[in-house]
């Protein structure tokens, strides 16, 4: 089959129908609307069996996933941003239950302010909870990645429900071209989903997720699904690998561009990697041996893939889409933390945020980026952190800035509505 | 449909399912209301837990319920019965269950999710004609985490959050009217101490589809300050003041199960508790006994 055009949302609500889930728990949210009309339109029309309900909110939304894949049936399901803070409670209590379900996160900038472009700290924000996470940067890779997770999630070393994100707008309104793999050929990749003994029937009474009394056995189940999200880089591979035969598409827990001769490499997640990829293609003509080390598998974090891709380089360059309020980037700490003491650890670690909010991040800023990565390894001095921002941008905040200042004085109480300059000078404030 | 069975004392299931040997503090008329409940619905359940002193029935690795459980949060319980029934039906459905092995599907929370935090979860759950049985045990108040008040405390009642010389400002929230507004398949308020009312209402509730609502007033000995052995002489002095009314809600019509026509005093169910001590020592308070019992006056005014 020719590829199609699809949103990135499209190729979402594909993976779903691919994946022939039975049950879908919705709640609308901009810029994830876009998968449950798709598959609600398929379900009503009967041209994809299974069934849709739209709950209240996504705390219940996620309730009634977990609580179906306890059950015993294939569940997906869509959020985005407040939406996934809003389930919070739930996303680390259906992971506690095992119950294995594909959730598709369509990243999107969290309030306040309030906005609807894309950044990742909706998804670092369930980096804890126990969802495995899957980062994508191209529409195919959406439909893959939800196939993909599927296996992970059912996988009996796993049972753990996975999180796939694609990026708000960038992704989930761009359309690209995108193969539909046959429903034949999905099926023999993933076979019709076994909940083993976890399931409800009146033959079988089951209790689950229980209360525990004590630390003691806390600790042991809490642990327990830690290490089947840490098996969950092997199964990965496995997975990966048999996807690679059947589809021709190779899909690596962490994708190298490039990286083979690179002496820096940037380091980053989700869509604006494709910038960075553009980059280091333009910084390689120049001269500059760059590269990418881009994570499509976060939780488990492949710490063993990273290293290697990292290893004996001179300098990383990450950059977080991403900003944890009082500690600085995600992805920066998490990287620093996994690479301490290791051999071969690049001794140059640079971090820059950029990207909040959808805000793009331009080839400028790239090579920007090499230039005080390439200072820091010949003065061994690294400089702080710090936040890609124009001087462009910092003067049309200020003029932001100026006309909401002008809009309280003008509108302040006892002012009357708006007064004309004539006024305003003969009535001077201190 | 099956023709009512339970019409006497002697109809009521004598053998008893729920296990024995819970957490539940002894005197807890929330258990004495389950214990009846469990006994007309059976085994063939899977009880959607909400957090709230039940939650501790079901303790690794013992549970008192010879079905099924399933624990979620205090805030959506009906949610986790839509997934669950949805999944039952789907599978069914496709032939991976057989008839036979299908569940009812039913909630078991507290006062105070089911008239706070829950109760947007159980609002959309009707709006969706969910097949379920939703128990709601109200100890008028957070008992789990010490009783502080919730919107189902009683008017005046002392609560770890109202304290002082009067109590709870707040009226006791009408969740039953909130729930048959939604027109479910059912509604119905029960008490353990009342067992035959009970066992006929959950016999025809299990025996309805759609979403069918039962709140149990349950004494609670711990929560509002009185001696165990009280429960069910409580109960039947909630039912015999017409302070806890027996009725349902169906067909659109609300029915009162029984109705007391010699009504007692509110002072004979207010004295028995510690948390309207208050109201009679060390100086008595008519103003606020006259008010509780000119609104249940009025309340059974408007009745008969
Ligand atoms: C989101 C959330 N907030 C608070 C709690 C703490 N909590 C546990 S049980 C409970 C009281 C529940 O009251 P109710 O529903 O009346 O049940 P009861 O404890 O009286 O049995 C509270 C507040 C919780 N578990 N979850
Ligand atoms: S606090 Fe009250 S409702 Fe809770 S277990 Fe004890 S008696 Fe029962
Ligand atoms: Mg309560």
């Amino acid at each position: 089959m020719p590829p199609k055009l699809l949103t990135g949302n499209a190729a979402a609500a594909w993976g779903a129908r691919l994946a022939a889930v039975d049950y879908v728990p919705a709640f609308p949210i901009t810029p994830q609307t876009e998968i449950i009309e798709i598959l609600g339109a398929w379900l009503d029309s009967g041209e994809m069996p299974g069934r849709m309900v739209t709950l209240e909110s996504e705390h219940s939304m996620i309730t009634a996933a977990g609580a179906a894949a306890a059950t015993g049936v294939r569940v997906f399901s869509a959020t985005s941003s407040q939406g996934l803070l809003y389930a919070m409670e739930m996303l680390y209590t259906v992971a506690g239950w095992r119950a294995p379900f594909v959730l598709v996160n369509v990243s999107r900038g969290l309030s306040a302010p309030i906005t609807l472009e894309a950044d990742h700290n909706d998804v670092l924000a369930a980096r804890d909870s126990g969802f495995l996470q899957l980062h994508c940067a191209d529409c195919q890779e959406v439909l893959d990645s939800v196939l993909l997770a599927y296996r992970l999630a059912e996988d009996p070393l796993i049972r753990l429900p996975v999180l796939v994100n694609l990026d708000g707008f960038y992704l989930s309104f761009t359309r690209e071209p995108v193969s539909l793999p046959e429903a034949e050929a999905v099926r023999g990749f993933l076979p019709p989903f076994d909940p083993r003994d976890i399931r409800f029937a009146a033959n079988a009474p089951a209790s689950q997720a229980v209360a525990v009394l004590g630390g003691g056995p806390y600790s042991y189940f809490r642990y327990e699904a830690h290490l089947a999200a840490l098996n969950g880089v092997a199964v990965y591979e496995r997975v990966a690998a048999e996807f690679n035969t059947l589809f021709g598409r190779q899909r690596d827990a962490v994708e190298c561009y490039k990286t083979i001769d690179a002496e820096i490499v940037f380091y980053m997640i989700g869509s604006f990697s494709t910038k960075a990829r553009e980059a280091v293609d333009r910084l390689r003509d120049a001269g500059q041996k760059v590269g990418l080390v881009r994570p499509r598998l976060l939780r488990p974090f492949p710490a063993g893939h990273v290293l290697t891709a990292v290893a004996g380089k001179q300098g990383i360059i990450v950059i977080d889409q991403n900003l944890s309020i009082g500690l600085g980037g995600i992805l920066y700490t998490e990287l620093l933390a996994s690479l301490y003491d290791k051999p071969g650890a690049p001794p140059v670690v640079t971090s820059f945020i950029g990207g909040l909010g959808g805000r793009d991040i331009s080839p400028q800023e790239f090579y920007h980026m090499l230039t005080i990565t390439r200072q820091a390894i010949a003065s061994g001095s690294v400089p702080p952190p710090r936040l890609l921002y124009t001087a462009g941008e910092l003067r049309e905040i200020r003029k932001l800035q100026a006309i909401a200042q002008v809009e309280r004085e003008e509108t302040a109480p006892g002012q009357g509505p708006i007064r004309d300059s004539n006024t305003a000078q003969e009535t001077p404030r201190e | 449909m099956s023709e009512q069975r339970i019409n006497r004392m002697k109809d009521l299931p004598s053998t008893h399912l729920l296990g024995t040997g819970t957490p539940m503090c002894s005197g807890c008329g929330g258990l004495e209301a389950l214990h009846q409940i469990y006994d007309v619905l059976g085994e063939k359940t899977v009880f959607v837990n909400a957090a709230g002193c039940m939650t501790l029935l079901s303790v690794y690795p013992f549970t008192p319920f010879r079905g099924s459980w399933l624990y979620t949060a205090m805030a959506s319980a009906p949610a986790g019965a839509q997934g669950v029934r949805d999944a039952l039906d789907i599978l069914l459905q496709q032939g991976r269950l057989r008839p036979e092995e299908d569940l009812d599907v039913v909630v078991l929370t507290g006062d105070g999710s089911a008239n706070g935090m829950g109760l947007s979860a159980t609002s959309a759950a009707m709006d969706r004609n969910l097949d379920f049985l939703y128990i709601c045990y109200d100890n008028e108040g957070y008992g789990n985490t010490g009783q502080q008040s919730s919107s189902a405390t009683p008017h005046a009642a002392i609560t770890s959050t109202s304290g002082g010389s009067c109590g709870y400002p707040g009226y006791k929230k009408d969740l039953f009217s909130i729930w048959a507004a939604h027109g479910p398949a059912y509604v119905a308020t029960v008490i353990g101490s009342e067992p035959l009312d009970l066992a006929r209402k959950i016999e025809k509730a299990r025996d309805l589809q759609g979403s069918r609502m039962i709140i149990a007033l349950a004494p609670c000995p711990t929560g509002w300050g009185y001696d165990p052995k009280d429960s069910v002489e409580i109960g039947r002095l909630a039912v015999k003041t017409g302070i806890w009314p027996l009725k349902e809600y169906i067909d659109g019509q609300v029915v009162h199960t029984r109705i007391p026509h010699e009504r007692a005093h509110v002072e004979d169910y207010l004295r028995l508790q510690g948390r309207f001590a208050h109201l009679f020592t060390p100086q008595a308070d008519p103003a606020i006994v006259a008010d509780i019992q000119a609104r249940v006056d009025s309340y059974w005014d408007k009745v008969v």
